[in-house]
């Protein structure tokens, strides 16, 4: 499959310990910075309520979901604990600060 | 039809008696029960903490008023007996007659009061009742108060020392060689003097007090030799005697006590006596052990079965806090007497042994009183010691070559071995109850088998009991941790932050060694407000450890959107607020606009973007931040007050928006919500709030600790204050204690109830000097927090928080 790699930002723009988000025709992407310096990104959505991820408290390697506290991990999109769920990891690149995640469709451009 | 039983004395024992008798036939009698006290039963025993301010009077009730009413009880308190007529079968009170079927008397025992000059001054108290608690509680508020206990036996040392814990000068009077002569003998009543001088009390002991000086009310007790000592209280602790004065009036059979049968029966047939009023067998009993017997025997001779009270022998201990001591039996010399005696002194440890032919006849146990069940077992069973007599005074933890283990001495107690000497609950009930319901907390276990829910002395057996039936998943030194990243509670996190002068996240979890690398959304929050609260000036705020609501202000919603409450002083708008709202509404397509609960308008359904671009226009029209997502002060709700409304007593919107100015922007532990009401009508519901006024003509009462949410609570009255100026500073003052002591996420109710009432009321109502100092940290605290955060988000702060980082479209759509 064609991997698009879209540039979304500098690794400064995200607070440590704190995310933004990417919108896009298929829907919000949270983009999340940990305490190390590790980014990832995942859908904005939490497999619970639809919760938007991106507003969540960061801690180790995932994020709190602010409606209901589901936990759920950056790495595997995996619900932690008690919880079922996924949401849909996506490909992030970080090349000497500049950010870009890899979305599947050849019809994308990005735009500020 | 039920048979009329009347009780007179609402005390422990015609309770317990009660219990029983409901337990074993409900609906046998119809009961009416008549106590002097203007309330109902409460467990004496425990008034020394309540003294101490170690419990509050609502911990020690043991009956009320929905338990009397549960069990169709008719209750009289406040009412004296004064005659009761036998032939007629008829009581009396100054209200008028009642008659009876069956009579039980149990009016306890009265103090007794030295006939000496100066007995009858204001500032004598007996040691008996609440009343005298809170006469003693009231003179210890005074600076460099002093108190005189006369007698230095059980209670006047519980009173001396929980007086001591409140800041009292006190000294002890006791008329005999060493303290507490009927338990202990000299070596241990020594020890036990040098322990209570090392707190700071001062005993006298041979004092024999002449007289209690004082013009108006006391001031100071003379001694015969020459001795005086300044007094604003003296207790009266010098011993009881039987209170027989009806009983005796109405021609019943009276020695010292009541003279009763072992059927509790007294010499008319139809009127029984229970507790300390009894004398059976020339024997009258003062300890709760026999006296609940007592209960149990007349409950059953009430419903005609078989029963019999037997002298029972008693064992004691001293409820002040970190003494151990514990006496049983007889301990005096004889000739035929042996003792076996072992000294620590470094350790502050003395136990000794009384045995006659081999079998222990008293035990006086100082410093370590582990033993003390086991001893008393033995001596109550006459048991032969001689096999293990080389070893005995070291426990039980050291017979049979065992290793020493502190949970093998009570796995090795007989399953009869009484545990808990209150309520008579031996170890196979407590065992038993434990595995048959399924027991996991002490509360658990109080509930079902009463095991230490009286004195609570017994409680370390009890627990390692538990420990022992339950394995690991019982640890009765467990504190709920804060969350999985740490061992620790909250209380001591707390704690440990300002002992160690932590000032950053990153400091609190490298020093507590938190077991994760950054916490999660549980501890983060709590240590941010932690740090917030305790270090003003210094701790930089972390957004990222707080909840999306206080990082962008504003409450979200299910759908991801967000809702946007300005502030309303009091809740009080104008026409120029009104039209600024209905033009943000207009201009942002804002799809719900609701009135609240807390006097102002909520404003909903307001995307995250358009956030910033709102809260210009909300404040160009002067509007500030509402704090309607915060820990911290929400709304101060009120009604119109003295200037509109024909009952209004004070200007209590005035009084509202003046408190909401002064305190908002403040983080607090959980949400804070406050209610001004103008006269007792209470419009402005301030009785369910978590502080509220209640306005009246002499000033302002103040109320706290209400709930309105997930539980329903009514305020307690926290005292009334006659200005403005000090309703505020008290109103501030409780709140900054909230917020130093408080766990995070927890109502002031909850907290309160933990610290006790009467604990804050002192801290915060009477004691003047501290209610400043609080008041004081609160305002150094404002300097730092009255930043309104809207417009400082229109300005620019925190930017990132509104936009999205990136918007990735379809190429050339």
């Amino acid at each position: 499959m064609d991997m698009n790699w879209i540039e979304i930002g500098d690794l400064s723009d995200i607070p440590l310990r704190g995310a933004r988000c990417v919108k896009t025709p298929q829907g919000k992407i949270a983009v999340f910075r940990t305490a190390e310096n590790d980014v990832f990104a995942i859908e904005d959505h939490c497999p619970h309520k639809g919760g938007p991820l991106s507003q969540g408290i960061v801690h180790g390697r995932a994020v709190t979901c602010p409606l209901h506290n589901w936990v759920i991990s950056l790495e595997t999109g995996k619900a932690l604990g008690a919880d079922e769920g996924a949401v849909r990891t996506i490909p992030v690149r970080n090349e000497g600060g500049k950010l870009s995640i890899a979305l599947e469709n050849l019809m994308l451009a990005a735009a500020e | 039809m039920a048979q009329k039983l009347v009780i007179i004395g609402a005390g422990m024992a015609s309770g317990r008696m009660l219990e029983h008798l409901f337990e074993a036939s409900p609906g046998a009698f119809d009961v009416t029960l008549f106590g002097s006290e203007p309330r109902g039963n409460y467990n004496r025993i425990m008034l020394s903490p309540v003294l101490a301010g170690e419990k509050t009077y609502e911990q020690i009730v043991t009956h009320d008023a929905d338990w009397y009413a549960s069990h169709g009880v008719t209750c009289r308190f406040g009412e004296t007996v004064t005659k009761i007529d036998r032939k007629e079968k008829v009581i009396f009170t100054a209200k008028g007659a009642t008659p009876y079927d069956k009579l039980v008397v149990a009016t306890g025992s009265a103090p007794f009061i030295i006939p000496i000059a100066g007995k009858d001054l204001p500032g004598v108290r007996a040691f008996r009742d609440l009343d005298d608690v809170d006469a003693m509680v009231a003179a210890a508020g005074k600076p460099n108060a002093k108190a005189v206990v006369i007698g230095g036996g059980l209670l006047g040392l519980e009173a001396a020392a929980a007086l001591r814990l409140r800041g009292m000068e006190v000294v002890v009077l006791h008329l005999m060689g060493h303290l507490m002569e009927r338990q202990l003998d000299p070596a241990a009543g020594y020890l036990l003097q040098k322990e209570l001088e090392s707190r700071g009390i001062k005993v006298h002991c041979k004092a024999q007090t002449t007289a209690i000086l004082g013009k108006d009310r006391v001031e100071a007790v003379g001694l015969d030799d020459g001795t005086v000592y300044p007094a604003d209280i003296v207790v009266m602790a010098v011993g009881i005697r039987p209170e027989v004065r009806v009983a005796t009036d109405a021609g019943l059979y009276v020695e010292r006590g009541i003279v009763v049968n072992d059927q509790m029966v007294s010499s008319d047939p139809d009127i029984l006596a229970v507790g300390e009023c009894v004398e059976h067998e020339r024997i009258c009993y003062g300890l709760v052990a026999p006296l609940y017997d007592m209960a149990k025997v007349a409950a059953k001779t009430l419903l005609k079965q078989d029963a019999a009270f037997r002298p029972v022998e008693t064992a004691t201990q001293l409820k002040v806090t970190g003494v151990s001591l514990y006496s049983a039996g007889d301990f005096a010399d004889g000739e035929d007497r042996q003792e076996i005696v072992l000294r620590d002194a470094s350790a502050g440890i003395y136990k000794r042994l009384v045995l006659k032919e081999n079998r222990i006849l008293g035990a006086v146990l100082y410093g370590e009183t582990g033993d003390g069940a086991w001893f008393f077992d033995m001596l109550r069973k006459g048991t032969d010691v001689s096999d293990m007599r080389e070893t005995l005074i070291f426990g039980q933890a050291y017979q049979g070559g065992s290793p020493l283990d502190p949970m093998a001495a009570v796995a090795a107690l007989p399953d009869d071995a009484e545990i808990c000497g209150c309520n008579g609950v031996c170890k196979s009930k407590i065992v038993g109850t434990i595995t048959e319901k399924g027991l996991t907390s002490l509360d658990d276990v109080r509930a079902h088998t009463k095991a230490s829910a009286s004195c609570g002395s017994c409680t370390g057996l009890v627990e390692q009991l538990m420990k022992l039936t339950l394995g690991d998943s019982y640890n009765p030194a467990a504190v709920t941790p804060m969350c999985t990243c740490t061992d620790l509670g909250h209380d001591d996190v707390r704690r440990l932050i300002k002992a160690k002068g932590l000032k950053t996240i990153p400091a609190v979890m490298q020093e507590l060694e938190w077991k994760t690398s950054c916490g999660c959304a549980k501890c983060r929050p709590a240590l941010n407000y932690y740090l917030v609260c305790d270090w003003p000036d210094e701790y930089a705020d972390d957004y990222q450890s707080r909840y999306i609501n206080e990082r962008v202000h504003a409450n979200i919603q299910k759908d991801g959107t967000y809702s946007v409450v300005p502030r309303m002083w009091g809740g009080v708008t104008n026409a120029k607020e009104l039209r600024a709202i209905a033009d943000v509404v207009d201009k942002f397509n804002v799809p719900l606009v609701k009135v609240t609960g807390g006097q102002r308008i909520d404003l909903l359904g307001i995307e995250k973007e358009d956030l910033p671009a709102v809260w210009a226009d909300l404040g160009q029209a002067g509007f500030v931040s509402g704090q309607a997502y915060a820990k911290g002060l929400r709304t101060v709700k009120t009604c119109v007050g003295s200037d509109w409304c024909r009952f209004g007593t004070q200007d209590s919107t005035g009084l509202g928006i003046r408190i909401e100015k002064f305190m908002w922007g403040s983080w607090t532990p959980a949400k804070l919500k406050l209610a001004v009401s103008g006269c007792p009508r209470n419009c402005a519901e301030a009785t369910c709030k978590d502080i509220g006024v209640i306005c009246v003509d002499s000033g302002f009462e103040i109320h706290f600790a209400g709930a309105a949410g997930l539980d329903i609570k009514g305020t307690d009255k926290l005292g009334l204050v006659g200005t403005e100026d000090e309703a505020l500073e008290v109103i501030v003052a409780l709140t900054q204690m909230y917020r130093e002591q408080a766990r995070y996420l927890e109502r002031i109710y909850k907290w309160a109830k933990r610290v006790g009432h009467d604990e804050i009321r002192r801290q915060v109502l009477d004691d003047k000097e501290r209610r400043k100092a609080f008041y004081d940290r609160f305002v150094f605290s404002q300097k730092f927090a009255q930043v309104d955060p809207w417009s400082e988000r229109v300005s620019g702060k925190d930017k990132h928080e509104f936009k999205p980082m990136a918007t990735v479209e379809y190429a050339g759509a």
